[in-house]
């Protein structure tokens, strides 16, 4: 790491402040609680000076001088606030506005517009323009981006954030002089990853977005900071919502505050994808299949068939004729619960979900070594980065933003391994195309095997550069080393072991869905409970009681098979699609009594005997851990009427078949929730848990319905776990250790099926999302056909 | 192409070859020609800087920068190769000079930017030239293919075993490409819009190597200044004004054309004698004295001042690039202020808020104004707005749009209250011009 | 695309510079004098040869006044009126033209023929008023003169 920068004092205002020779001016003031007002500056993009309203004046400089342009010198005399500094400024904005339209009452960044803050500030408010201004009509440039060019004030933020932080480059600037107009290609549509960062970035409204404008006043919602639900990187978002016919609707994503582990970054899918919620698809009653066709139930109906037939299989043919699927997308908290409920309650280690990645594999390779993992955090400042396999453009936007954000700021160099061709490599140092799958290939001829190299060329790729590579490679010292899913067993194994001969090493492994890793790091596998225990061996888990079954049950493809033979009683599916990828046909399960807890009428819904419309991430309170073992805070940002959380579904099957709900969710103890999060402010309802919990004679502290009650059990059994709870609920991202204690799940790599899923799709989910389809239209002249979840 | 004139004041120095046909490289080696350079190879890099030094030229882009100092600038030592830019753009409003050497004695140029590659440790030059001059491309094309057959180009110039390599660039019609960070972008093939600074050109210029960028007639003259001794090019000017320029006289005078006359020449004389006088016995009423980006002088201050860069600067005015646009008493000093907005509002590259809006801003307002729609606190918000751009813009191009507006608003402020009241013109039509009377 | 002389032209000028990119601005001068406008297709095949997306291309183009991506007419007359002018009747001139001509400013005859701009300073100041026809320089014009230069060219 770089040396301790010296520290410089400059005086602003005859306030002396301290900081590192060489920040810029703006930064320094900025850090220091002195605000200097700027348009175009924007930390981390290249330097524009083309706004002027940074303006100071510096001692012993003739003009006054851009405060975005000036790193600091010792000694240096700074006069931000004078009659002379705020002309400048008011003039600008005067001269500024002369021009610009100023419909601030339909414009939709009305009351969140850094041009109107700055009128405000400095006063610029009467106009000394008659002339007419420039008009041109709105343009839309993709299903998502709109521009409105007259209210462009040129700040160059949306160029640069497309450009050099997206590296997609889509917009340039067209003509010169007042005629200057931000364009893409050819002028009227996008060629881009979608991604919405120039409309975020854009300080005025310029850019809107197709999915947010004119619908509402941006003080008219509520903000709620949650994390994204689509892929395994665990992007922060700020979700505005505001109330709807269904409860609440989603109508904006943003992380304007940056607060997350992906400062203000999202891609399409964390921006927009969220209106999969407000999908006219949705369920909002239960379904009960009856003569053969699924009909509308009531709860009541729908749980007590569900709490008879359960039980009715459990004590005739034992907890091993049911089985269990659980979900990607539902959070740690439900996952856990899942898995606790199959194992105690059912009696059964039939337990699966869609593995991504071969995160027990993994898990075993760095146990007890937690400083071999690595968080998103890492990645910024890694000086070096070996990326073996994967596209993290398409499939983890966040992670292939900050490998360049770390290549631009910070100059780390990226080593490229792959199979394809992919767009990274334009970051890359050395980059090295090898055939399909060779990746321990690789590290056996990293590790010294030079005649591994034979096995490695491709055309593109010549032993002389593999060679120069590993040269390369050899002398860094400090390596992050990213595995893409594709990379399994005991090549894991392998590589983790080697890479551990430079001095230090860390390793993420690279899993699709949002919480893909949290639902193998919470034990919903056949032969792992959670933190990767073995279930002939259940150490802390042995407070579940003598009754837990200790031989591995059934993994998803087995289940799935059981159910076509009538071999399973009853399948309870939370939150999965198995029967799309298993690709089964309606009354192929009729002998088994399936239960399917989702959104949507999935095809593994339709062919259900009971469906429950179930709440998806962003109508829920619980925690994520993205594929790199960040664990983050989910909140409940919004509603929608007739669906419970899969938490409570699953309490509330588990009361049914009665079991003593104290011995599933540990409520009751600890301190008193806050309710709200499990069922929202909005319905009232958390006024008529705690009504339940007196009358039941519990404490009304924590409810059965409450997540955060298990999340105590979570931190105390699961290995790995054990992270600040203080940073957790601040919001921040804590990083847990995944820790295996021998082999990893059934060696099945077929198992593992990453969900290859592009910008654009998402699973399952992919398909209810106007916008992702929408978006693939305009690619493709197709709609997304997606790999079920 | 250009008409060519002669007075008895010209001291020729840079247009001592106009119209001998130096264009064919065996002339220009008759008429002098390759000695300079052939003298810089003996000497030392300091030797060839303190000689320039001596002479007191100052560029003659504008800026009028000592040239000596700016080559001294350039670090000995560089990983990144080193640049000689030749700023052959001139798109200033009244200025016609470059054009006439490089069409005229384009080994000048070349000679002159060996010169410069030898001082700084330079290998490579680019000339670049205004898209609008194309014929002198092709007259660039020849001089540099001539100068590479004779081995003063090349691998091995004179024979000194030095590399030095020189090659033509054109632009494509954008005056801000002019401002030298703007011209590099230009060269790099970009929107030609200005670099942050520092660093400076001399530091970081082209492809990040150091790059010394000098106007063509600021090149010219370095043959001279080394055949001759820098000394005798000093002698020509006042102090610290070293040399001739070539004034470039235009507008309301009797005989229009490119001048070469010492530093510190009177105005007076120049329009008076040198020009010929105003056409129609009319009066003088204002003078551009060096391109639109200088302020106007009133009659009085015009026929007090000499054209040399400090005398203007004492009056806190610029020289400027040497182009002299006179104007007669029947000139509309509004119409004039507009026509000059009019080029500063089309040439805006657009990047910084104030000149872009400012300059159209107060296009438009003195569009109206002229027009007879203004109203009087138009005239306080014009003098406003150029007021409030002067020195607030990303890079001169605001200064220069704002000082002609602000000079002529507050100088001929009663012709701005003529306008008032939905009066027309009081100015237009009045008396044509005769022919210019060239030598 | 281009004829062999143009494509050999910037093969060779490409190398230059150190960077591609920096041959830009003449190359698209030049395509556009030999194919009149630069179309898509010329933007695609010079971006191809300077290694920048089309998009970087416009950018440039739009920059600079005499880059075109629409036709203009065979003969293009571009009158100045900058300040030099301006006193020596270049209004007076450009007016002509428009009479003369039968269009305006930035606008092209339906024959092809001629199109029409008012220009900022040529530099041919001393010898004002001036107007440029494609490359060709005519200086120190007044309606009559100017009235030949056009009939000069409309007889090529
Ligand atoms: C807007 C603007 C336009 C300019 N145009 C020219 C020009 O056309 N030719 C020129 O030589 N210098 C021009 N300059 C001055 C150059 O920036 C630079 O000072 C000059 O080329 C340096 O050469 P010199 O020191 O030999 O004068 C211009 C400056 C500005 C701000
Ligand atoms: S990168 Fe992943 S987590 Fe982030 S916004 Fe996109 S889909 Fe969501
Ligand atoms: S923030 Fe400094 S000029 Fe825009």
């Amino acid at each position: 790491m770089a040396d301790t920068p010296q520290l410089v004092t400059i005086t602003v205002d005859g306030k002396q402040i301290k900081a590192p020779a060489g920040t810029l001016l703006i930064d320094a003031c900025k850090n220091a609680g002195i605000e200097i007002p700027s348009f175009c500056y924007y930390p981390g993009l290249s330097l524009q000076a083309a706004c002027r309203m940074c303006v100071v004046r510096i001692e012993k400089m003739p003009k006054l001088q851009t405060a975005c342009t000036v790193p600091i010198t010792e000694g240096m005399v700074v006069t931000n606030d004078s009659d002379e500094v705020r002309q400048a400024r008011k003039a600008t904005v005067q001269i500024l506005l002369g021009n610009h339209p100023l419909d601030c009452p339909v414009c939709d960044a009305g009351g969140e517009c850094e041009l109107q803050d700055m009128t405000f500030t400095y006063g610029a408010a009467e106009s000394q323009y008659m002339e007419t201004k420039q008009h041109k009509d709105e343009q839309q440039w993709s299903p998502v981006v709109y521009f409105d060019r007259p209210r462009c004030i040129l700040c160059y933020r949306c160029v640069r954030v497309c450009g050099e932080v997206m590296d997609v480059w889509a917009l340039g600037i067209q003509n010169r002089g007042v005629s200057s107009v931000i364009a893409p290609n050819k002028g009227d549509h996008l060629e881009c990853e979608e991604c919405g960062a120039c409309i975020d970035i854009c300080p005025v409204g310029a850019l809107t977005s197709g999915t947010y404008r004119y619908k509402t006043r941006p003080w008219e919602m509520n903000h709620t900071a949650t994390v994204c639900t689509h892929c395994g990187d665990g992007c922060k978002t700020t979700l505005g919502v505001r109330r709807s016919d269904t409860g609440t609707e989603i109508v904006r994503g943003d992380n304007r505050d940056k607060s997350g582990i992906n400062g203000d970054f999202l891609c399409i899918k964390g921006r927009y994808a969220f209106d999969f919620q407000q999908h006219p698809d949705r369920l909002k009653m239960p379904l009960v299949r009856k003569n053969g066709k699924l009909a509308y139930a009531t709860w009541d109906e729908a749980f007590d068939l569900i709490g008879r037939r359960f039980k009715e299989v459990r004590d005739s043919q034992g907890g091993a004729a049911i089985g269990v699927i659980g979900s990607t997308r539902t959070t740690n908290e439900e996952n856990y619960l899942l898995q606790k409920f199959a194992r105690k309650a059912l009696g059964t280690n039939n337990i699966d979900h869609h593995r991504t990645a071969d995160y027990p594999a993994f898990a075993a390779a760095v146990a007890g070594k937690p400083e071999l993992t690595a968080s998103l955090h890492h990645v910024e400042k890694s000086p070096a980065i070996l990326l073996l396999g994967g596209d993290p453009t398409e499939q983890h936007p966040l992670l292939a933003e900050r490998i360049r954000t770390n290549i631009r700021l910070h100059g780390g160099k990226l080593f490229i391994v792959n199979d394809e061709e992919i767009k990274l490599r334009r970051q890359s140092k050395s980059y090295a195309h090898i055939p399909q799958g060779a990746y321990a290939k690789f590290f056996e001829f990293l590790s010294g095997t030079d005649s591994a190299a034979d096995q490695l060329t491709t055309a593109g790729t010549k032993k002389d550069q593999l060679l120069a590579m590993r040269e390369l490679l050899r002398k860094e010292d400090d390596l992050l080393i990213i595995l893409s899913a594709d990379i399994r067993g005991k090549d894991i194994a392998t590589i983790v072991k080697l890479g551990q001969s430079h001095k230090k090493v860390r390793f993420m492994m690279l899993g699709d869905y949002a919480n893909s890793r949290g639902a193998a790091d919470m034990g919903l596998y056949p032969d792992l409970l959670p933190g990767y225990t073995p279930v002939a061996n259940a150490g802390a888990f042995s407070e579940y009681g003598a009754n837990l079954p200790k031989s591995a049950g059934l993994d998803t493809a087995a289940m799935v098979e059981a159910g076509r033979s009538g071999k399973l009683g009853a399948l309870y599916i939370v939150g999965a699609n198995p029967f799309a990828r298993y690709n089964v046909q309606p009354g192929q399960t009729a002998k088994t009594f399936v239960v399917v807890q989702d959104m949507f009428l999935t095809e593994t819904a339709s062919m259900a005997d009971v469906v429950l419309p179930s709440n998806n991430a962003y109508e829920k309170a619980g925690s994520f851990t993205n594929t790199y073992g960040d664990l983050q805070l989910l909140k409940k940002a919004a509603d929608f009427a007739g669906s419970k959380s899969d938490f409570e579904l699953i309490v509330r099957i588990a009361d049914r078949i009665g079991f003593e709900l104290a011995d599933l969710v540990p409520f009751g103890k600890g301190v008193r929730a806050d309710m709200g999060q499990s069922r929202g402010a909005q319905s009232g309802e958390a006024d008529r848990h705690e009504i339940w919990l007196i009358a039941n004679k519990y404490e009304p502290k924590m409810s059965p319905l409450d997540p955060s009650a298990i999340f105590d059990e979570i931190q105390r059994l699961v290995p790995g776990y054990d992270v600040s709870r203080l940073n957790l609920f601040s919001g921040n991202s804590v990083h847990s250790h995944a820790t295996g204690k021998g082999t990893g799940a059934q060696q099945n790599p077929e198992l593992i099926w990453p969900a290859n899923d592009t910008l654009f799709t998402s699973g399952t989910l992919g398909r209810y999302s106007n916008t992702l389809n929408s978006v693939m239209e305009k690619y493709t002249g197709e709609t997304s056909e997606v790999m079920a979840d | 192409m250009a008409d060519l004139v002669k007075h008895a004041d010209e001291i020729k120095v840079v247009s001592r070859r106009f119209g001998k046909g130096a264009t064919n490289i065996d002339k220009y080696i008759e008429l002098d020609g390759y000695k300079a350079a052939r003298k810089a190879l003996t000497m030392t890099p300091d030797a060839i800087i303190n000689e320039v030094k001596t002479s007191n030229l100052r560029g003659r882009g504008g800026a009028g920068f000592p040239t000596g100092m700016k080559w001294a600038f350039v670090p000995k030592e560089s990983a990144k190769p080193k640049y000689i830019l030749v700023n052959g753009d001139e798109s200033e409003p009244g200025t016609c000079k470059d054009r006439l050497i490089l069409e005229h004695d384009p080994h000048s140029v070349i000679e002159g930017v060996i010169i410069a590659g030898l001082a700084v440790g330079a290998q490579k030059g680019y000339i670049y030239i205004r898209g609008e001059y194309r014929y002198l491309l092709t007259i660039m094309q020849k001089a540099i293919d001539d100068a590479y057959a004779k081995g003063f180009l090349g691998d091995n110039i004179f024979g000194s075993g030095k590399k030095f390599d020189a090659y033509w660039h054109t632009g494509a019609g954008a005056y801000e490409v002019g401002e030298e960070s703007a011209l590099m972008e230009s060269l790099e093939g970009k929107r030609g819009v200005p670099r942050i600074r520092p660093p400076f050109p001399a530091v970081v210029g082209l492809w990040g190597g150091p790059t010394v960028i000098n106007n063509v007639e600021t090149l010219a003259s370095v043959p001279h200044i080394i055949l001759d001794g820098g000394q005798k090019f000093a002698d020509y000017g006042p102090p610290k004004n070293g040399g001739t320029r070539l004034f470039c006289l235009s507008g309301h005078v009797n005989k229009p054309g490119v001048y070469e006359l010492p530093l510190g020449y009177p105005m007076k004389k120049l329009i008076y004698e040198v020009g010929g006088g105003i056409p129609n016995g009319k009066k003088l009423k204002a003078v551009v004295p060096g391109g639109s980006s200088t302020y106007l002088l009133t009659a009085p201050e015009a026929e007090a001042i000499n054209l040399d860069f400090d005398s203007f600067a004492k009056t806190g005015g610029f020289l400027g690039s040497g182009g002299v646009v006179v104007c007669d008493e029947d000139t509309c000093m509004v119409k004039f202020a507009l026509r000059i907005m009019k080029f500063y509002q089309h040439e805006s590259c657009g990047w910084c808020i104030p000149c872009r809006e400012g300059t159209d801003w107060l296009k438009k307002t003195l569009i109206r104004f002229h027009a007879g729609a203004g109203v009087k606190k138009d005239i306080d918000n014009i003098n406003y707005l150029a007021q409030n751009m002067l020195g607030r813009t990303f890079c001169p191009l605001g200064d220069a749009a704002a000082i002609p507006t602000m000079s002529i608003v507050q100088k001929w402020r009663q012709e701005f209250e003529d306008h008032l009241d939905g009066k027309p013109c009081p100015y237009e039509n009045k008396g044509s011009i005769p022919e210019p009377a060239f030598a | 695309m281009f004829s062999e002389q143009l494509s050999k032209k910037f093969d060779k000028m490409v190398t230059n510079y150190p960077t591609k990119r920096s041959a830009l601005v003449p190359m698209l001068l030049f395509a556009q004098d030999e194919v009149g406008h630069l179309s898509d297709e010329v933007i695609a095949n010079i971006a191809k040869r300077v290694e920048l997306t089309d998009l970087e291309v416009r950018n440039v183009i739009s920059y600079y006044s005499l880059l075109h991506t629409k036709p203009m007419g065979k003969y293009h007359v571009q009158v100045c009126t900058n300040i030099s002018c301006l006193l020596r009747g270049g209004e007076e001139v450009f007016e002509h033209c428009k009479q003369k001509l039968g269009i305006g400013h930035k606008q092209t005859q339906a024959s092809g023929l001629f199109s029409l701009e008012e220009v900022e300073c040529l530099g041919a100041c001393s010898w004002a008023p001036a107007v440029q026809v494609n490359y060709d320089f005519h200086e120190n014009l007044t309606p009559e003169r100017m009235d030949k230069v056009l009939e000069q060219y409309a007889k090529k």
